[in-house]
């Protein structure tokens, strides 16, 4: 079945999977199972736990290639599938507190550190204080918002390859995406203003 | 926040990503010129992408890389350079 919206390469390499080819399925894991792994490690925040994801998430892949319809890309596809990989096992950890269906919880957040810290030395940025500052930020967004700022930020899919993913739609990711920052910024605000003063 | 600040809020993740309505980049850049905690949420916004952008993206390491080749029966089929 031709699908008209992939490229050539990718094209040929869904035929050649669909064909059982191991060497393109290899080639499949190659290029997709550090994305699949950052997916899955946002999700579970377990490494152990996020390689288990990626492996169910290509086996499942590899199974149900010939349903690949090609309306996404391969790589979107594949990553709606470790997704809900991660999601079914967060279900089984945590059944009571993964949220199913609720409305939309994560409210913006209004500005309250209104303190300009851009101006500090690029080095205080690159601190690996700094740098685990933000991981834990990140770390400690919500679980909605976190899968949207992974695929989005992150992983740089499309705000459409990100609603497909995550089937909602483009406007819930772009809401999203921007309550993740806001939130973001408040913390990182919180952060880097005990430098500003600690320099005045 | 002020009225003004609050109804602009939502806005600003596409206004720093280029992505705003021209009527709505003209309105908040009417009201950053006049408001500076707003100037300041701008630019700390701006800031904040652009320091998680920088960051190292995480891999796989090499022993999970050939886990994951094993459990999945590829050993054989890695491409060239693995």
């Amino acid at each position: 079945m031709p699908a008209p919206n992939l490229e050539p390469a990718e094209q040929a390499l869904i035929e050649r999977l669909r064909a059982g080819d191991k060497a393109a399925c290899a080639q499949c894991v190659d290029e997709h199972a550090d994305g699949l792994y950052r997916i899955a490690l946002r999700m579970m925040r377990n490494e152990a736990e996020a390689e288990d994801v990626v492996q169910e998430a290509l086996l499942s892949a590899f199974r149900a290639i010939q349903s690949f319809d090609g309306r996404s890309s391969l790589k979107t596809w594949l990553y709606r599938i470790a997704y809900n990989a991660a999601l079914m096992r967060l279900r089984r950890n945590e059944p009571v507190t993964v949220p199913v269906g609720e409305p939309d919880d994560d409210a913006e957040t209004p500005p309250v550190e209104l303190r300009d810290w851009c101006c500090l030395p690029e080095e205080e940025f690159e601190s690996a204080a700094a740098r685990a500052e933000l991981e834990r930020a990140i770390g400690e967004l919500s679980p909605r918002l976190r899968e949207v700022f992974a695929l989005r930020e992150l992983e740089e899919l499309s705000t459409e390859e990100t609603a497909r993913t995550l089937g909602v739609t483009e406007a819930v990711v772009k809401v999203r995406l921007h309550r993740a920052r806001l939130w973001l910024r408040e913390r990182l605000a919180g952060y880097f203003s005990e430098f500003v003063q600690a320099r005045n | 926040m002020a009225h003004d600040c609050k109804h602009l809020l939502g806005e600003l993740s596409a206004y720093i990503d280029g992505d705003a309505a021209p009527q709505i980049c003209a309105e908040i850049e009417r009201h950053l010129a006049n408001c500076a905690d707003c100037r300041v949420v701008v630019d700390t916004l701006r800031k904040t992408v652009e320091l998680y952008r920088v960051q190292p993206a995480v891999r796989l390491t090499g022993e999970a890389r050939n886990r994951l080749f094993a459990a999945l029966r590829l050993d054989d089929f890695r491409p060239r350079g693995e």
